[in-house]
């Protein structure tokens, strides 16, 4: 679990090209999200005559407090502000939800298989593949016929079941790793279902909780399609406010504006990768990537 | 199923709460910017002084793309809006599938049938009856110039497509672009409609594109139209591609492009910039459609819905957007003309009143045509194989006008 | 352990999973199932079920911006997971050397995966835009004869795309081979070095040849990213110049929702979901298989 010892013996002619390549493919990736920051904290005029690398003359925070209380998305202006608290009544119960169910339909399907489980894990992996755009007709009528239309309970309800296949996979494959003898072990000590599951796999399960996290938050949070057929009003998450605010049909386009709210509602997920990111790599290793 | 169904409801409902109010009115559009987003503001001002809540469901982006996505899943999940922004035959095919209510007694309370021009009351019907409320009369056939820039390059205004080429090479050649272009598909149609109405002549544009008929679609006439076309492209910049309109409009503004062929909404962006009409810049028919008007009308359609508080705000949304006050705050906004006959133009500019004026005498002469390129002639999967073939067309130079003139029929006969 | 058929254990599983099942049944199979009656349907603007037999697949097949789509998604697809692959792999090689910064840097690369291109497609339209990125910085610095037109090149258009993809999940894909090396037994490498192999032997002979799970997850993963691309395509060409870079996901999404041809675009995801299948049976397969055994 550590880095190859053999770098040790490396040329250090070697070691410094190394470093260069890894710092010049780290420009690569950071370049579009310098050019948003940078572009979010100049003057509309700025922008116009500079170009995209060149530094800010007048740093401002004009751009951001605009984007987040007093932006123009629709015919309300108060900024994304309350749109990005929409997502996270959206998020929260999505990912916690889905999360459970993926845990402990993983562990049925690793450790209680029974007839015909194979075959449904197969049919539930097909539904990660299916294409959205396919679901949503369809959705929208069963939507319709529960009374859930147009509110939050039901955008819930779409992104829990279009993200359990993904975190059933998840923890499938990382129990399939947990040795068998441990819960034989424990049901000839008289340990039941949900104990086993509660006492020994949960405890263990650290590592592709997160990642089953992480994945669900990425894709809920950043979900536009459903958000924007399935939600209306006010309980728009902040994808679709953003595109509400950046798709203006008419009127002068305030980049730096749009580059401030487009930062702002990246916002959550950037973080949880740049505090939780080791947790996936981690996770990955742990048993989400053993085919 | 019907247990689970509950028990599924409940316990969402439970997860989290949700709020349903009654007797409101929701109106689906795409006015999220600038001038048009403080006119539905306006509205929604009106509508409450009426007493009725309004339920804002702005869904931006591709002229209302998304927007009709969104409307779609909403009418099938039986959960429509009280009126939707619709137009043209668009409104016909949501009339097919049954789902609209009639304004039928509000519009005879208020003599819609006297109040209208001919053209847009009968837009506004289905089946005879009444289930849409105008807005406005944009007039789509227009170009946009920069005088200053004329004046530099030492050319003339053109009024036909030959006279356009000749300014155009004096233009390009005194280093500006002559065209101000996005290349999106709608505005590669906007300009080809343009094109096609000042070679082909409105009877060659209302044969091809509201009857689509066959020799029209694929004959001469359309081959020189597609040829001229083409050669507009010569006369735009390198980043024209995927370049949204209004900052091709901010081109002309800047003096950086001499010309733009855009609907009056334009006009929105410079008044925005603070430039006067007839002074820094100039509003003309656009080359060889002096005599014509290529319209394209908003309206918000009408959707069957349960209860007596819907209807009633229905009629009242109906009766608001043609009221005089609403109809003169919101065109003066948005650049438009007002669909309503004989109101006072006084407080709009030059080019609005041009418009005006010709609105009325084209009605007259049989030179008022529907704009394809903004769902105004045909319906959406005719328009979409027209912008198809189009847009090919204009970026691929390998492809000969007489293919895509035979492509064009072959795509529209298929979408019908 | 005699069970009875009263016995929780026996029935508990399959009732903790029961739900998950219905909801497959119902809103994959299910919907799928629909999707399939429609594309033989006479649906327009919304769905109506006359039968229309194999004619919307006949308007399909003669669409030739179908064909563009479907051939843009094979060179997407292709150039994509491949390039992903590669720079995943190379990166994550070079990542494994004991990088003083590694976790800076790996996150660095991982964050992209984070964003959604709703919010990044700006920024990379004026990247890719010869007018104001790329190639106006370059001809600003000095250089006037660079030319980066891709973006509003027809034929050159689909490879921007494949830029920006690569962008957002290669770095996914550099976590996945990290993860993978990782995973390796230090102990036989480390008898390789005593052995005397050099590193890249190591490399080659020992690490590489142990990924192979992880290359198929890679590639499942880029896969479904592929077919599903939307965003992608949407915020940086809007399927433009002209219909250039459509590719299938866009196309349902144009016939199905703008231009009120369901039929059609149900069609079209027929054959988008048959692709899938395609794609996933040998998955199916070996996940089936290991279990056997």
């Amino acid at each position: 679990m550590s880095s190859r010892t053999a770098g040790a013996g490396m040329h250090p002619g070697w070691r410094v090209l190394t470093y260069a390549i890894l710092l010049v493919a780290a420009l690569y990736y950071l370049l579009p999200l310098f050019v948003m920051l940078n572009t979010s904290l100049k003057s509309l005029a700025e922008i116009r005559s500079g170009n995209l690398l060149s530094l800010p003359q007048d740093p401002s925070l004009a751009a951001w407090s605009k984007a987040w209380g007093s932006a123009c998305t629709g015919i309300s202006c108060d900024g994304v502000k309350g749109y990005f608290w929409n997502s996270v009544k959206i998020t929260v119960p999505a990912v916690l939800i889905s999360t459970m169910v993926g845990a402990i339909n993983g562990y049925v399907l690793s450790k209680w298989r029974f007839r015909g489980s194979n075959l449904f894990f197969g049919m539930l992996l097909v539904g990660t593949m299916l294409p959205f755009q396919v679901v949503l007709l369809p959705m929208a009528r069963t939507l319709g016929e529960l009374g859930l239309a147009g509110t939050v309970s039901g955008l819930i309800m779409v992104h829990v079941i279009y993200g359990i296949a993904f975190t059933t996979l998840f923890f499938r494959n990382f129990y399939i790793g947990v040795p068998d003898d441990l819960v034989r072990a424990a049901r000839i000590d008289g340990a039941g279902f949900w104990r086993i599951f509660f006492r020994i796999m949960l405890p263990m399960s650290l590592p592709i909780i997160m990642v089953s996290l992480i994945w669900q938050m990425t894709q809920i949070w950043n979900d536009f399609l459903f958000g924007v057929v399935y939600s209306s009003g006010d309980a728009q998450p902040i994808t679709v406010a953003l595109n509400n605010l950046v798709n203006s049909t008419t009127g002068v386009k305030e980049y730096n504006v749009d580059m401030a709210a487009a930062i702002i509602a990246a916002l959550p997920t950037l973080l949880v990768y740049v505090l939780a990111g080791s947790y996936f790599v981690r996770g990955m290793t742990a048993g989400a990537v053993k085919g | 199923m019907k247990i689970i169904k509950t028990a599924v409801s409940a316990a969402l409902a439970a997860a989290v709460s949700f709020s349903a109010q009654a007797a409101e009115v929701e109106v689906l559009h795409w006015w999220t910017s600038g001038g048009e987003a403080a006119s539905a503001a306006e509205l929604k001002r009106m509508l409450e002084e009426r007493g009725h809540t309004w339920k804002d469901f702005a869904v931006a982006g591709g002229g209302g793309e998304s927007a009709m996505t969104v409307l779609k899943t909403r009418v099938v999940s039986g959960n429509a809006p009280t009126a939707a922004q619709i137009k043209g035959p668009s409104i016909q095919e949501w009339g097919d599938e049954g789902v609209l209510a009639d304004i039928d007694e509000l519009a005879e309370a208020e003599g819609w049938d006297d109040l209208l021009p001919e053209v847009v009351a009968e837009a506004m019907k289905y089946d005879g009856h009444y289930v849409a409320v105008p807005v406005n009369v944009h007039r789509v056939n227009w170009l946009w110039s920069n005088p200053e820039v004329f004046e530099k390059a030492g050319a003339e205004l053109p009024t036909t497509w030959d006279e356009f080429f000749v300014a155009a090479d004096k233009i390009k050649a005194a280093g500006f672009t002559a065209l101000a272009h996005g290349g999106q598909p709608w505005q590669d149609a906007t300009t080809f409609e343009a094109v096609a109405l000042g070679v082909g002549g409105t009877d060659f544009y209302t044969k091809a594109f509201v009857d689509l008929d066959a020799d029209a679609l694929s004959g001469e006439t359309m081959v020189k139209v597609l040829e001229t076309y083409r050669k507009t492209r010569q006369y735009t910049d390198a980043g024209a591609p995927g370049r949204d309109w209004n900052l091709a409009t901010a081109m002309v503004i800047n003096g950086e492009a001499a010309m733009q062929i855009m609907g009056d909404w334009a006009k929105g962006e410079f008044t925005a910039a603070g430039k006067v009409p007839g002074k820094d810049y100039v509003c003309s028919a656009a080359p060889g459609t002096l005599d014509a008007f290529t319209f394209n009308i908003d309206s918000f359609v009408m959707f069957a819905l349960d209860g007596e508080d819907a209807s009633e705000g229905q009629a009242d949304l109906a009766s608001t957007i043609l009221s005089p006050a609403f109809q003169e705050v919101f065109n003066l906004n948005k650049g438009s003309i007002p669909a309503r006959l004989n109101l006072p133009m006084d407080k709009f500019d030059d080019c609005a009143k041009l418009s005006g004026a010709d609105f009325v005498a084209t009605a007259e002469t049989g030179k008022l045509v529907p704009s394809m390129a903004h769902g105004m002639s045909t319906f959406s999967s005719v328009q979409g194989a027209i912008f198809d073939v189009v847009t090919e067309f204009y970026n691929d130079e390998s492809i000969s006008a007489e293919a895509a003139a035979r492509k064009m029929l072959s795509a529209v006969q298929s979408a019908q | 352990m005699s069970r009875s058929k009263f016995d929780p254990q026996v029935w508990l599983p399959k009732l903790v999973l029961a739900p998950t099942m219905l909801i497959t049944l119902v809103f994959i199979y299910g919907f799928v199932a629909w999707n399939a009656y429609l594309s033989f349907s006479k649906s327009r603007m919304l769905p109506r079920y006359d039968w229309a037999g194999l004619q919307q697949y006949e308007r399909l097949f003669s669409n030739d911006r179908w064909w563009v789509a479907a051939q843009n998604l094979f060179i997407f697809g292709a150039l994509f997971i491949v390039f992903c692959l590669i720079v995943g792999l190379l990166l994550a090689i070079f990542l494994d050397q004991r990088i003083r910064i590694e976790g800076a840097i790996r996150t660095v690369y991982l964050y992209p995966m984070a964003l959604s291109f709703v919010v990044t497609g700006t920024a990379w339209k004026w990247m890719l835009n010869p007018e104001l990125g790329l190639q106006k910085l370059l001809r600003d610095w000095g250089f006037e004869n660079f030319t980066f037109d891709w973006l509003v090149n027809p034929d050159m258009a689909i490879y921007t795309v494949v830029i920006a993809g690569v962008w957002q999940s290669s770095g996914f894909v550099m976590a996945l081979f990290l993860a993978g090396m990782r995973g390796i037994d230090d102990s036989i490498v480390k008898a390789a070095q005593v052995d005397g192999a050099t590193l890249p032997t190591i490399y080659r002979r020992i690490i590489l040849p142990n990924l192979g799970p992880v290359l198929f997850s890679a590639l499942i993963v880029l896969t479904h990213i592929a077919i599903k691309s939307f965003d992608l395509i949407v915020a940086l060409t809007g399927g433009g110049p002209g219909f250039s870079t459509d590719v299938p996901a866009t196309f349902v999404y144009a016939y199905a929702f703008t231009r009120g041809q369901i039929g059609v675009g149900s069609a079209a995801s027929m054959m988008m979901l048959m692709a899938v299948v395609a794609i996933i049976i040998p998955y199916l397969y070996s996940e089936l298989r290991e279990k056997r055994a």
